[in-house]
């Protein structure tokens, strides 16, 4: 669901944490709601690869 | 002793998961050294001219990729072979972390159809993939949090103008510091919420004005990151313009507040023009810019600041701001405990040495040197200023961010990991031309867990190594932090006054207080 940045500021955000998993719990231990991504690199790590994949996708 | 690799193949960790995992392993018996890193071409380079790989003939290693880990250990051969055998329970994630809940989503889309009430995506994947996930938060309608760096320009661009026609915001990339709606993301401090509202290209600046807001007993509506380049020309201001409109129209903020590195030309006069119109008092504050002429004339509410401090007590005196006034630094007793410490130095010793772990206080002490007619050298010089020419080796008077680029390079920034600035902090104390080092303390979230801990040895150690070859060296220090940060700043001032540090209520104070010292040490000079 898009939440504009205005409508933003008067909500309790929620968050989608995606890399360091501190950012992440951080956020959980002051209260707020956060859903951590499993990430690791696209296309076993070749960027290149990866930009063509999500161009062809 | 013997050096040896361990790879682990298809394995991706963060890279302050990983830096716990080297601490720990250093900290077994036997291990002198434990790196834990991604098998990047860089990475691998490092290691190879710190002795490893065995010359091309650990073919493992050699062929090892990105996507692949690497585990360096130099020790005694029981103790590597012991953790070469066994990495996977070195790599295993504490009890208390986010894992081994409920399975994990793989991608963003994934989570946003889990968690349909998120508002914000937070993304620190390694910079080539960043603008990747950014474009795929953006499909989904999440707002953007973006620490990650290289990310390019035109990325850049394109991601801010797509979340600008969505009525969403790119935070980044390079944004260290957010507090949305009483969250505070990435590096945070624990501050209350109220009416003064921030926008700032700098993650430090961000930082210290928050806390100071604080401790003068007022509060944050919000503070909205923008990215460290969101205010040059190529950029214009995409992120900045749209947080000042959300600012404005958010009923809690009374004052808005604007912080920046020198913006460019072309921005600064777009930035300008927008916040003269604004219906909210404003406080501008370009950190190395130019003093303006008149720095305190209020045109239609716009104010303007030259340091933090002056941004703090313009924003406190705003209509609709409740805050105590600060008491800055007292001149005088400034000047007569500068006038004790120089009569106590050595005529040799002549020069001040900044390490910086805030790139934006870096900035804000050039400033304070330049306005005093002190021209110093810089790794990240604001106009008027020298550039090192090695960022690694100081010039006379040096004052260097220790976050930039060069320096975190396949390790963590200093505010996280302390060990590159202790080395650096050892080097200038011995040297004898030094008369002065600057330091500043970064608490709150994702920092370290005890940033004066984790350099108080070292100051003592140099300052005693000077003491017995008969210097005085100064070590003036600020702790950008509050009470209720899990470090304490008083538990972390008292740890640096201990050590022997004079400790300042603020970055900019402290640089005054060494620009005090800087000016008396150029007469002394000249008198002779």
């Amino acid at each position: 669901m898009a939440m504009k940045f205005a409508e933003l500021l008067v909500a309790t955000p929620v968050f989608v944490n995606v890399g360091v998993r501190e950012f992440g719990d951080s956020l959980r231990e002051a209260g707020f709601e956060v859903v951590q991504v499993d990430w690791s690199p696209p296309a076993g790590g070749n960027a290149a690869m990866a930009a063509l994949l999500d161009e062809l996708l | 002793m013997i050096k040896k690799t361990v790879v682990r193949k298809n394995r991706y960790f963060d890279s302050v998961f990983l830096m716990q995992v080297a601490r720990r392993i250093a900290a077994e018996p036997g291990i002198k050294d434990a790196s834990a890193l991604l098998c990047t071409e860089a990475n691998k380079k490092v290691l190879v001219e710190l002795g490893y790989g065995e010359a091309g003939g650990d073919t493992e290693f050699a062929s090892a990729g990105p996507n692949d880990l690497v585990l360096a250990l130099e020790g005694e051969k029981s103790a590597v072979m012991a953790v070469a055998a066994d990495p996977e329970t070195r790599l295993q994630r504490p009890a208390s972390s986010s894992v081994g809940t409920a399975r994990e989503p793989r991608s963003l889309a994934e989570a946003a159809a889990l968690s349909p009430r998120s508002g914000v995506a937070v993304i620190s994947v390694p910079g080539e993939y960043a603008a990747r996930e950014s474009r795929a938060a953006l499909r989904e309608g999440l707002n953007v949090f973006l620490f990650s760096s290289n990310v390019s320009v035109a990325d850049e661009i394109s991601l801010k103008t797509e979340a600008r026609q969505k009525g969403l915001i790119v935070m980044g990339p390079d944004c260290g510091t957010a507090f949305i709606g009483g969250a505070g993301i990435g590096f945070a401090n624990a501050v209350r919420r109220g009416p003064v509202g921030i926008v700032g290209s700098s993650g430090t600046g961000i930082q210290e004005f928050s806390c100071m807001v604080h401790r003068a007993g007022c509060g944050i509506s919000h503070a909205i990151g923008t990215g460290s380049r969101d205010l040059s020309d190529a950029i214009g201001g995409i992120s900045t313009m749209t947080a000042i409109d959300a600012l404005e129209a958010d009923r809690d903020t009374k004052v808005i507040v604007v912080i920046s590195k020198p913006p460019g030309q072309g921005a600064t006069a777009r930035l300008r023009e927008r916040l003269a119109r604004s219906s909210r008092p404003v406080v501008l504050c370009l950190l190395g810019a130019h003093r303006p002429v008149e720095p305190e004339q209020a045109a239609g509410g716009l104010n303007e600041a030259s340091t933090i401090d002056e941004a703090v007590s313009l924003a406190l005196q705003a209509p609709g701001v409740n805050g105590a006034t600060r008491r800055p630094l007292d001149p005088e007793a400034a000047r007569v405990e500068a006038a004790l410490q120089v009569s106590r130095m050595r005529q040799g010793q002549r020069y001040v040495r900044g390490l910086f772990a805030g790139g934006t206080l870096c900035y804000q002490a050039q400033g304070i040197f330049r306005d005093a007619g002190l021209l110093v050298h810089s790794n990240s010089p604001i106009p008027g200023m020298r550039e090192l020419e090695d960022p690694r080796t100081s010039r006379e008077s040096s004052l260097v961010d220790m976050g930039a680029e060069i320096f975190v390079e396949g390790r963590s920034h200093p505010m996280i990991d302390a060990s590159y600035r202790r080395k650096r902090l050892e080097e200038e104390g011995n040297d004898t031309s030094v008369a002065l080092i600057i330091l500043d303390f970064i608490l709150g979230a994702i920092s370290s867990r005890d940033p004066a801990g984790d350099l108080a040895e070292t100051i003592r150690a140099v300052r005693e190594a000077a003491r017995r070859r008969g210097d005085h060296l100064c070590v003036v220090a600020s702790v950008c932090g509050t009470e209720e940060d899990a470090q304490g700043l008083a538990a972390q001032t008292k740890k640096l006054l201990e050590a022997g540090a004079l400790v300042f209520p603020s970055a900019a104070e402290a640089a005054v207080f060494a620009r005090e010292i800087a000016l008396k040490l150029n007469r002394r000079k000249e008198a002779r």
